[in-house]
């Protein structure tokens, strides 16, 4: 075990890559001599050299599209997207070529390319700089969309997201990019929880609280201020948006009955609606209330001094997991107002009833 | 010319009192400008006002020439606002991020003119851009379209040697202005730390667009001094001793220089122009310290230009929300 940062244990992954396959090459701006701008390929092009870690031009649909032609030779490229917000002038190379390729050559041709995207905001950045974009790729078939957390996920799921065969969208939180914990750098892939399985980060029985990325950092804290109030919340980490570990989410929202999701993103259309319209199709008899969606508000992202108020924190999450147990008003679209002090009842030191 | 020097002295030192505040905490990030005042000040003072200029976000040159002042010169720095002007009161488009995009805004804006003007007399659109924003896709498709219609625009690349720590070797192997031509786009390659060299260039690119002979790139030839942004370290990519080589070239100090042997600048003029700068730095530096944060309810004003129900929705949903804390605690703002 080496004690690591999210950005270390990325890193850490990639060198591996690097090292064990060279088929696997780097694209990037700043990625090389600058090791990248969050640093996750720090010193890599000093080993590996200036054709395996390769900065390119200041062009992202040409990153995109070279890395179509690079798999096509029998590379599998990784790319890195500086931030989210830059991640859109590739977007057609990524949605027409990427992810139909497959389908449209009968299976012939693969293309196994890993695209890093830091992803989200709470960083207090400059415009652009703090999407949420993964609703628009979690919708686009013929490409996987995965998000790690923790240290451990990146180090795993990094490698397993280059070593699969389809093209993988791989969001990087972050406002994880400096947590640290202890990783085991050397996990057996084949042995290790597949890419496209979701993890129950906590246990509980009350409410089912499905999140990703770095709200899951926000979603257990929360679920501990509520165990300290009683209620008992299980909070499901969903690593992988496209597609979902379907099976692992039903069993627990049976299982509790209530279910709440948790995203950074905007609310409509976002990934929340999949995540609430699969599950009631799949556990109607079971659920004891509506799902609830704690999301990003249905704007822009806002500027730094102000994304506190966007962003879900542990009181939106409280506040959503009041709703679903019944205690304000069930549905954020409904036409009456709930009494305000009501949606303190987790929050306030008196024990709930 | 004195003018343009004062101008120039002040950028920089709004530039350096800028760098100092994020320094201490009062803005998120900041990216410096110094090394390229010739480039932008020259060639912004060619211009006319009803040309409509199309920046980067660190051509903060255009905006001290267009008129902003003070706190609005580092609103979006500090994140309290999307825009410190109001890019139709000074023809003045927002600080641009997405490299190279408003490339194409400055081509629509040329078209307009065009319709609505005809080639005569029209006004210049003109696009300020870095030597990496060249390998835009979106610059490639500004440039077809500037051509294809022959419209009054002026692609004003600033080549400062480096994107962040690409030098820009990178993104052209010979002379970026040689790119223009492939376009069928008139282009010229200027030294741009020389004022007069670029004063001359713009007026003539301004010249031609203004009567009807299109468009034109400069590759303004000059070096950014400073980090990329306040949260870059350039000595991860380039040396010290190259940085020196360009301090020798100092757009402030050859003008000065000229300034000097015409006899229009002297010991007392330099001093009223360090005057004239300091009273712009405290002048930035009391404007932004005094900037509040935005109410909470801000996030949801301007989504739309109609009404919108669902932005009204989550505007009353998120003010009976943060009600829930003022009841509860005696105070509205979530505060951790
Ligand atoms: C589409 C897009 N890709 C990447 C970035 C990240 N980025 C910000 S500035 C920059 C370098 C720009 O270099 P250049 O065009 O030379 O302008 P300069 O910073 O030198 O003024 C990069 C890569 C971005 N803002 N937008
Ligand atoms: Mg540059």
């Amino acid at each position: 075990m080496t004690r690591l940062t999210f950005g270390g244990a990325l890193r850490s992954a990639l060198h591996r890559a690097l090292a064990e396959d060279d088929r696997v090459v780097l694209l990037g701006e700043d990625i090389g001599v600058n090791g990248g701008v969050f640093r996750v390929t720090d010193g890599l092009q000093a080993e590996f050299g200036p054709r395996r870690v390769i900065d390119t031009p200041l062009a992202e649909a040409g990153i995109l599209g070279t890395a179509v032609g690079l798999a096509m030779h029998g590379f599998r490229p990784v790319v890195e997207i500086q931030f989210d917000g830059f991640v859109y002038p590739a977007f057609d190379q990524i949605v027409s070529q990427l992810a139909k390729m497959h389908y449209r050559t009968g299976g012939a041709v693969t293309l196994p390319i890993t695209m890093r995207i830091p992803v989200g905001g709470g960083i207090g950045a400059a415009e652009h700089h703090s999407e949420s974009p993964e609703a628009y790729f979690a919708h686009t078939a013929g490409i996987r969309t995965v998000v790690a957390s923790t240290p451990q996920d990146g180090a795993v799921m990094l490698r397993q997201a280059i070593a699969c065969d389809d093209p993988v969208v791989f969001f990087e939180p972050k406002r994880r990019y400096h947590v640290k914990a202890e990783v085991d750098e050397r996990v057996d892939l084949r042995t290790a929880l597949p890419l496209d399985r979701a993890r129950v980060v906590a246990e509980g029985t009350d409410v089912t609280v499905v999140t990703y990325g770095a709200m899951t950092g926000v979603c257990l804290d929360a679920a501990a201020a509520a165990g300290d109030e009683g209620v008992s919340i299980e909070v499901i980490d969903l690593r992988s948006l496209s597609p979902v570990d379907w099976e692992s989410v039903e069993a627990s929202v049976r299982r509790t009955g209530r279910l709440v999701v948790v995203h950074e993103a905007a609310r409509h259309g976002g990934f929340g609606a999949e995540i609430a319209a699969t599950l009631t199709e799949r556990c109607f008899p079971f659920l004891e209330a509506a799902p609830v969606r704690v999301t990003g508000h249905d704007i822009p992202y806002p500027v730094a001094k102000l994304e506190k108020h966007h962003l879900p924190d542990l009181d939106r999450v409280l506040d959503g997991v009041d709703r679903v147990l019944g205690r304000v008003a069930a549905s954020p679209v409904s036409a009456e107002p709930a009494p305000a002090t009501e949606s303190l009842a987790v929050r306030t030191p008196e024990p709930v009833r | 010319m004195l003018d343009l020097y004062r101008e120039m002295r002040i950028l920089r030192r709004i530039d350096d009192e800028a760098t100092a505040l994020q320094r201490q905490g009062e803005l998120g990030l900041w990216p410096p400008v110094r090394g390229q005042e010739a480039a932008q000040l020259a060639s912004a003072r060619a211009l006319t006002p009803g040309d409509f200029v199309f920046t980067s976000y660190r051509e903060h040159g255009l905006a001290l020439h267009r008129g902003v002042r003070g706190a609005d010169l580092v609103k979006v720095w500090r994140g309290v606002a999307g825009t410190g002007w109001n890019p139709h009161e000074i023809r003045l488009a927002t600080q641009q991020v997405i490299i190279g995009a408003h490339t194409l805004h400055a081509v629509g804006w040329a078209l307009g003119e065009t319709i609505e003007r005809g080639e005569q007399h029209p006004d210049a659109a003109v696009a300020y851009l870095g030597d990496g924003a060249m390998s835009e896709g979106d610059v490639a498709e500004a440039m077809v379209f500037a051509a294809s219609f022959r419209l009054p625009v002026i692609f004003f690349c600033q080549n400062n040697q480096w994107a962040i720590s690409e030098p820009v070797t990178l993104q052209a192997p010979g002379e970026l202005a040689d790119r223009g031509l492939g376009f069928g786009i008139p282009s010229v390659r200027v030294d741009g730390n020389d004022a007069l060299a670029v004063y001359a260039v713009t007026r003539e690119a301004l010249e031609r667009a203004h009567t009807g002979g299109g468009p034109t790139l400069i590759e303004a030839v000059t070096y950014r001094m400073g980090p990329h942004t306040t949260a870059d370290d350039p000595t991860r990519y380039r040396t010290a001793e190259e940085v020196a080589a360009w301090a020798e070239r100092d757009p402030i100090d050859r003008l000065a220089a000229l300034l000097r042997s015409e006899g229009v600048l002297d010991d007392e003029a330099e001093r009223e122009v360090a005057a004239a700068a300091d009273a712009a730095a405290a002048e930035l530096r009391a404007g932004c310290v005094a900037l509040a944060d935005p109410e909470p309810l801000a996030v949801f004003d301007h989504v739309y230009a109609e009404p919108n129900r669902t932005i009204e929705r989550e505007r009353a949903e998120y003010q009976r929300y943060l009600a829930g804390f003022a009841d509860a605690n005696g105070f509205v703002e979530v505060d951790r």
